[in-house]
């Protein structure tokens, strides 16, 4: 069967991998959003900390024998921990100065973590399997879908919309928002704004560290695993709107899907889709999609 | 003794706030050039001046909004000047700025249960509803998709839910319509019925003199006076000198 001339299987295919690609952006873009919604930091260390969360799953496993489930949720919490430390010793220090000096301090904080796993390392990627109870594949009747795939794409929505959930519907959510537009009179009400601005460091990063998990499976856990993706990442929030956690979200699936669908049709422009579209949306809408102008 | 001598005799007795040689800073330009204030518990105090001359400033820095000030601040006799800004609304202090503070990303009724409680005794959902219906009927609307008059109530109502003792008004009545002035009077009047200590920065003197039982006049940083309400008459012709109205 073909569809617009492509063998369906070869679109369906494509389309799986934007999907799964769409859901580590999605996931990544997320916790740059809520990052960047409150701290005014441009978190350049977000790649590093995905990178993290692979190899602290693959350590866990090397040096404690602890498997994947497990470590979906123990890894990220170490990279939620790293972070928090990293944000009370020194991202704090900047918030008073211009967002340059964030992005600098990030940024330097990516080439050292990645230099120092580089050298402990190398650069060549180390193997992660993924859980047995994952392994083979479904048969959809249109495609087969490898299930551990089907698992990454029902994991990062569950995680997104929980993620939105605690922002939007919770009271720590309500904090995060409101100190989003004015921390000072959030603190003056009594609510530990230094504290909030750690939490919410915690939370995003811990999203890439989880992220980095979920990927870990899938490539190689590498040093410089988070390099390539963070650049299409920061495209993607970008797009979305600078700190929007719905256009993160909506963007991420939909860039994955754009990206997967250049694939089959102009494949030769599958890896510069993204920032082809990220020029168009500033031209028309600077601040992104869903973002305020 | 006069009249200025006595209120002092009793205030130092029982200040329920009190600020010491208060300076403040914006950037390298000083602002405040040390405030007294004296503060009894259950008394409303407006504090009257031209523009600039440093009322918001000396509520902001009794707050902790203030990123640079010095002296000293005490409520209920403990200093809090020193103290990180989230400590001292659970001091029993709560603060309406002249902007309101509404949150556009919160709806009515999260931007009113925002504010942490920091003692018991504050007004519950119920009742703030009770005093602002059209709140309730708008709950679920956007913060700032209410009118001024009723953004002003929110940013009030919020506050008087965390049960806190002493409460900073900036300009509450700025550009509003009378009828909702007179309705801010009236919630004043209640809060005061109820023991609450409200401190007011006001440019609206009619709207001053419906609410307040004494006054701070500032000017360039410092206090030129302060007078009771009683003693106000004596004072009309001066005041309006200082004031420029």
């Amino acid at each position: 069967m073909t569809i617009l001339g492509i063998p369906s299987a070869a679109l369906f295919s494509q389309l799986l991998i934007g999907l799964i690609n769409g859901s580590f952006y999605a996931l990544l873009s997320l916790g740059l959003a809520v990052i960047f919604g409150l701290l005014r930091v441009i978190n350049f260390t977000h790649g590093a900390q995905y990178m993290l969360g692979a190899f602290a799953a693959l350590l866990l496993l090397k040096f404690a024998g602890i498997g994947f489930w497990p470590s979906l949720l123990i890894a990220p919490l170490l990279v939620a921990l790293f972070s928090a430390v990293l944000e009370r010793l020194l991202i704090a220090r900047v918030y008073s100065l211009d967002h340059l000096y964030g992005m600098l301090l990030t940024f330097g904080l990516t080439l050292i973590i990645e230099g120092l796993f580089r050298h402990f390392y190398g650069s060549s990627g180390q193997p992660y399997a993924a859980p047995k109870e994952l392994s083979g594949a479904v048969n959809l009747g249109f495609m087969m879908l490898p299930k551990y795939r089907g698992f990454v794409i029902i994991a990062s929505l569950a995680v997104c919309l929980l993620t939105w959930l605690l922002v939007e519907r919770t009271k720590f959510g309500a904090y995060l928002r409101a100190a989003t537009e004015n921390p000072k009179l959030v603190q003056a009400f009594g609510v530990n704004v230094p504290l909030l601005l750690t939490l919410t460091y915690a939370l995003g990063s811990g999203l890439a560290g989880l992220a980095g998990v979920l990927a870990a499976p899938m490539y190689q856990v590498s040093p410089l695993m988070g390099q390539n993706l963070i650049i299409v990442v920061f495209a993607v929030v970008v797009i979305g709107g600078m700190g929007s956690l719905i256009g993160a979200i909506a963007t991420g699936y939909t860039l994955g899907l754009i990206e997967g669908l250049t694939k089959v049709f102009y494949p030769e422009a599958s890896n510069t889709v993204i920032f082809a579209v990220m020029i168009i949306v500033l031209l028309v809408r600077p601040a992104g999609l869903f973002g305020r102008a | 003794m006069t009249a200025i001598t006595r209120i002092n005799a009793v205030k130092d007795q029982t200040a329920i706030l009190s600020a010491r040689n208060l300076k403040a800073w914006y950037g390298e330009s000083q602002a405040l050039h040390g405030i007294d204030l004296d503060i009894h518990s259950g008394e409303t105090v407006a504090l009257l001046g031209r523009n600039g001359a440093g009322k918001t400033t000396t509520l902001k820095s009794i707050t902790g909004l203030m990123d640079r000030r010095s002296g000293e601040i005490k409520i209920g006799g403990k200093d809090i000047s020193r103290l990180p800004l989230h400590h001292i609304a659970r001091h029993g202090l709560g603060f309406v700025p002249e902007e309101r503070g509404i949150f556009s990303g919160l709806t009515v009724q999260e931007n009113l249960l925002l504010p942490p409680i920091v003692a018991e005794g504050g007004h519950t959902v119920e009742e703030i509803y009770a005093l602002f219906p059209n709140l309730k009927e708008r709950r679920h609307s956007q913060g700032t998709s209410l009118s001024g008059g009723e953004q002003q109530m929110l940013a009030i109502a919020r506050i008087l839910r965390t049960g806190i003792r002493i409460l900073l008004l900036d300009e509450p009545t700025e550009g509003l319509a009378p009828v909702i002035v007179d309705r801010i009077g009236d919630v004043i009047i209640a809060l005061r019925k109820r023991g609450i200590t409200i401190i007011l920065v006001e440019q609206n003197f009619r709207f001053a003199q419906r609410v307040a039982e004494r006054y701070y006049v500032i000017e360039h940083g410092q206090v030129l006076d302060q007078f009771s309400a009683a003693e106000l008459p004596g004072r009309q012709d001066w005041l309006s000198d200082v004031l420029g109205v």
